[in-house]
């Protein structure tokens, strides 16, 4: 038995939990997007009751029933991951975070597997309506399901209404309505969503730029863009706001991971923001004197303006996060690292010398022993860190994955915009060089939505949950081969499934539409 | 919150898990189903027929099987953390056994699926094998007890600061080696078997299926009766293990289930009742040619047999989830579970359970009302 925590148990840990993440983040978005993007080709079918809409409808349908698989596959496994590779993260936090997760199941995923058995079977069996409400409650319910793993996961980014019962030793809910409707919450759920209806959108105009290149189901294809792009657009643009709405709540809950994301050492009033920027490889301690950058494009102040909303705002950089020091937005001044890790120490000393004086039944000692405790915990995880350095996050991998986010982001919108005015004009069955481009724009949808999960729990590393558990005190006592033999074999079997996945996929828009879509009504 | 609404929310998160328990049980008939595709399919059309008869079925299985993790881990935080994080093994395989049935259902057929036909189907089988049978030896645990310690104060040791560890260096996987928890395990490959050939019969309209169906009941219904009457004797004579309310205290008390039954009548009729009516889904199916509503039966009778099991383990006073090395280790629903304030949320929340219960209801009469038959497969839009 292991008498310290291995740190490549949590390296494996985490390798699993990123691996089982991103794998069901592959399948995730295109559900969100192409669930919508289908419910409305159904509800125009019924509203004009012409079939091309119903058969167009019933093709996307069926790339949606393909992806939805393995996206059901790859959810389970994360679900119960959270048990098996961080049981004690589970019982620390299970009493806030396991609400989300019932109630995601309860409401959500069974409106979502019972609609969907009415969506693919029930065409010939339910009225239209019912079927065209069966659709709709589908991809409902998807998003619903989306809502409360969100809000499960933001609260681990911003830890609201709960408080520490020294008593059971571990934290509960106070407040529903601050955990579920936080801003964090519902900022990075329409985020998240909206990234998923991008996807969905950059995925139906790829493919069906793909008919266009190769001249066939032609009026199939047009129709599918014009709706495509429209509700890519509109999806792109609220993206872009609720990015900003992040970066915002990013900078004043976790200023680190935005230090981190912008490749900040040295704070500044009037912070530029990169633009695009190489880092240099030389730069190997917070505090040495290498510049961070071999090159960058810096807008002037639009760091600020975007973490304080003031374009000459102080922010902090890595540096002064962990020297402190610096003036926060309420006066106080900042603690350094090395302060925090202190008082987290004091505060889980409190916690061993209260739980001594329960069972001595010692009241008075009790009591000061809690006032200790509350007084740090807000501290609490940083006690279990060894030193300051163990709180900068991968300063490259939030770097490059954010850059690379907010970059293909903005050609994402552009992208939309264009076939957009091409298609109103009537040009795009003739653009060539827009259907490649298109089509290859469909794998920088995905990029851009990995790169925004990295910088999401990249960039909060060390914290499992901000400031109150770090990874390293929410893992489970397996030893590393057990997790290095599951990782390997999840790698295998989920990679073997995405060849399987793409393959089929690859067939069926091969294959095309069924029906006959050769003239538009 | 007063003491006594904490206990009644305890007893009552027990008995909604305990119902999602019976439910999954119930719903392994997919498993069973799956499991019998070459037993009862001769022809590719009747595999065919089999597999779109479960196949609009399976994600319900699924489902409550998700939300059956959310619900334990919403209301008893420690099981959730102790079993999943110590008993890995086990649970792992569980979990892939299903993600292999997620994907095979949809792929199997399609063209360019990269493992053939027959390897989708095999793992159908396989999912319909070990499932049932790894999850009754897991739930088995839940009478014979698991090798865990729990230590809260664990926490505020730097170097090493998990509460929960596991005893056992096989992690989970000593639970197959329990002779009890296999029977347990066994008699849910059967029953899901069982309930598997009920629901063909139910579901699909087709006379060769009907009669292989029929033809297999004795076979398939002896094989559960043996494992769970072996398994229930044991129940009653076994050592079982008790928790003494006031200090919390547990230890072991010869025929403690049974005097559970005894203790809480309304529990054993509930339990007498889900037998007799699974008997009698059975009998009436195999002695009345013809007759196709067996699963009704058998399925609620299920659904009532596995809500008594685990409110005998988990109600008076008795710890759902024994530790054989460190008896005070023990979870009951009292020290293993949510706060009053979570309990009461989740509460307000399981309101919703009967209207999502409805739903599913009314939506699966409605792609049901007929069975499914030869045609279907020339006609449907989407077929697997």
């Amino acid at each position: 038995m292991i008498a310290s925590i291995d740190t490549s148990l949590i390296d494996w840990s985490r390798a699993q939990f990123a691996l089982t993440a991103m794998y069901h983040w592959l399948f995730v978005p295109l559900t969100l997007g192409l669930g919508i993007i289908q419910a409305i080709m159904e509800t125009l079918y019924v509203k004009t009751g012409k079939e091309y809409w119903k058969s167009t409808a019933q093709f996307w349908m069926k790339l949606f029933g393909i992806n939805f698989a393995i996206g059901v596959a790859t959810g389970l496994i994360l679900e119960f991951e959270f048990g098996t590779n961080w049981s004690n993260y589970s019982w620390f936090v299970g009493d806030i975070f396991g609400a989300p997760l019932a109630i995601e199941g309860i409401v959500a995923f069974f409106m979502e597997a019972t609609f969907i058995a009415v969506m693919f079977f029930g065409w010939e069996k339910v009225s239209k309506r019912f079927h065209l409400a069966s659709t709709w409650l589908t991809i409902a319910g998807a998003t619903l399901s989306a809502l409360w793993i969100l809000i499960a996961n933001s609260w681990m980014q911003y830890p609201a209404g709960m408080h520490f019962n020294p008593d059971s030793v571990r934290n509960e809910m106070l407040d529903f309505w601050a955990v579920a409707l936080s801003p964090v919450a519902i900022n990075k759920f329409f985020h998240t969503v909206l990234s998923g209806w991008v996807t969905g959108a950059t995925f139906v105009i790829g493919v069906s730029c793909w008919y266009l290149l190769k001249k066939r189901n032609t009026d199939f294809a047009l129709r599918s863009i014009r709706v495509a792009a429209i509700f890519g657009l509109f999806a792109s643009v609220i993206l872009l706001w609720t990015g900003d709405g992040s970066a915002y709540q990013v900078a004043q809950k976790q200023p680190m991971k935005l230090a981190a994301m912008e490749g900040l050492y040295e704070g500044q009033e009037g912070a530029g923001l990169v633009a695009i920027g190489v880092l240099n490889p030389d730069k190997k301690a917070y505090n040495d004197a290498e510049n961070p950058f071999l090159f960058k494009i810096e807008i002037p102040n639009m760091l600020s303006l975007l973490a304080e909303r003031e374009s000459d705002a102080f922010v902090p950089g890595i540096k002064d996060l962990i020297d402190g020091g610096y003036a926060l937005s309420n006066g106080e001044t900042a603690l350094s690292a090395s302060e925090k890790i202190a008082r987290g120490r004091v505060a889980i000393q409190a916690l061993a010398d209260y739980r001594t004086a329960l069972k001595a039944n010692d009241e008075a000692a009790m009591k000061e022993h809690r006032a200790t405790l509350d007084a740090n915990f807000q501290y609490f995880g940083y006690g279990y860190l060894n030193e300051p350095s163990d709180l900068i996050p991968p300063v490259g991998l939030s770097f490059y994955s954010f850059h690379i986010m907010v970059i293909l982001g903005g050609y994402l919108i552009l992208l939309f915009i264009v076939v957009l005015l091409v298609a109103r004009s009537g040009k795009i069955q003739h653009m060539n060089w827009l259907h490649h481009t298109a089509l290859w724009s469909i794998p920088l949808a995905y990029i851009a939505g990995q790169a925004g999960w990295i910088v999401a729990e990249v960039g909060r590393q060390p914290w499992a949950i901000q400031d109150i558990l770090p990874t390293v005190a929410g893992v489970s006592r397996l030893s590393t081969a057990s997790v290095q033999t599951t990782f390997f074999i999840f790698l295998v079997l989920f990679t073997v499934l995405l060849i399987a996945e793409l393959r089929i996929m690859v067939k069926a828009i091969q294959k095309g539409p069924e029906t006959n879509t050769s003239s538009l009504k | 919150m007063e003491t006594s609404t904490y206990i009644f929310l305890q007893h009552y998160w027990w008995f909604l898990v305990s119902l999602l328990g019976g439910l999954l049980v119930f719903l392994l008939f997919v498993q069973g189903g799956q499991s019998l595709l070459f037993q009862v399919g001769k022809t590719e059309n009747q595999q065919k027929m089999l597999l779109n008869s479960t196949g609009r079925k399976w994600e319900f299985t699924f489902t409550t099987l998700v939300t059956f993790g959310g619900a334990f881990f919403a209301s008893f935080p420690l099981f959730y953390s102790t079993s999943f994080g110590g008993a890995y093994w086990v649970w792992m395989l569980i979990l892939l056994c299903f993600v292999l049935q997620a994907v095979s259902y949809e792929y199997q057929a399609k063209k360019g699926n990269l493992l053939g036909k027959k390897t989708y189907q095999v793992f159908l089988i396989i999912n319909g094998i070990v499932a049932p049978l790894l999850i009754g030896t897991a739930v088995g645990t839940f009478f014979t007890g698991a090798d865990f310690q729990v230590n809260k104060e664990h926490l505020t040791d730097l170097s090493m600061p998990i509460i929960s560890t596991w005893m056992n260096p096989l992690h989970g996987l000593e639970a197959a080696l329990n002779i009890w928890n296999l029977f347990l395990g066994l008699a849910l490959v059967y029953l899901s078997r069982v309930l598997g050939l009920l629901y063909y019969i139910n579901n699909i309209d087709d006379a060769e299926i009907y009669a292989t169906c029929h033809r297999r009941m004795k076979k398939e219904s002896s094989g559960f009766l043996i494992f769970f009457l072996i398994f229930v004797f044991y129940l009653f004579v076994a050592d079982g293990f008790a928790v003494n309310p006031d200090t919390q205290e547990v230890y072991k008390e010869t025929g403690k289930y049974l005097h559970n039954f005894l203790a809480m009548p309304g529990v054993l009729l509930v339990f007498l009742a889900g037998v007799v009516l699974v008997l009698f889904g059975i009998g009436k199916t195999i002695l009345k040619e013809g007759y196709r509503r067996g699963i009704w039966f058998a399925g609620i009778g299920t659904i009532l047999t596995v809500l008594a099991l685990l409110l005998c383990v988990g109600w008076n006073n008795t710890p759902y989830y024994p530790s054989n090395v460190d008896l005070q280790s023990s979870l009951t629903i009292a020290n293993s579970c949510s706060s009053p304030f979570t309990l009461k949320v989740m509460s307000f929340v399981s309101i919703l359970i009967p209207f999502v219960l409805a739903y599913i209801f009314y939506a699966w009469r409605a792609i049901d009302l007929r069975g499914i038959n030869r045609n279907d497969l020339e006609h449907d839009s989407h077929m697997y």
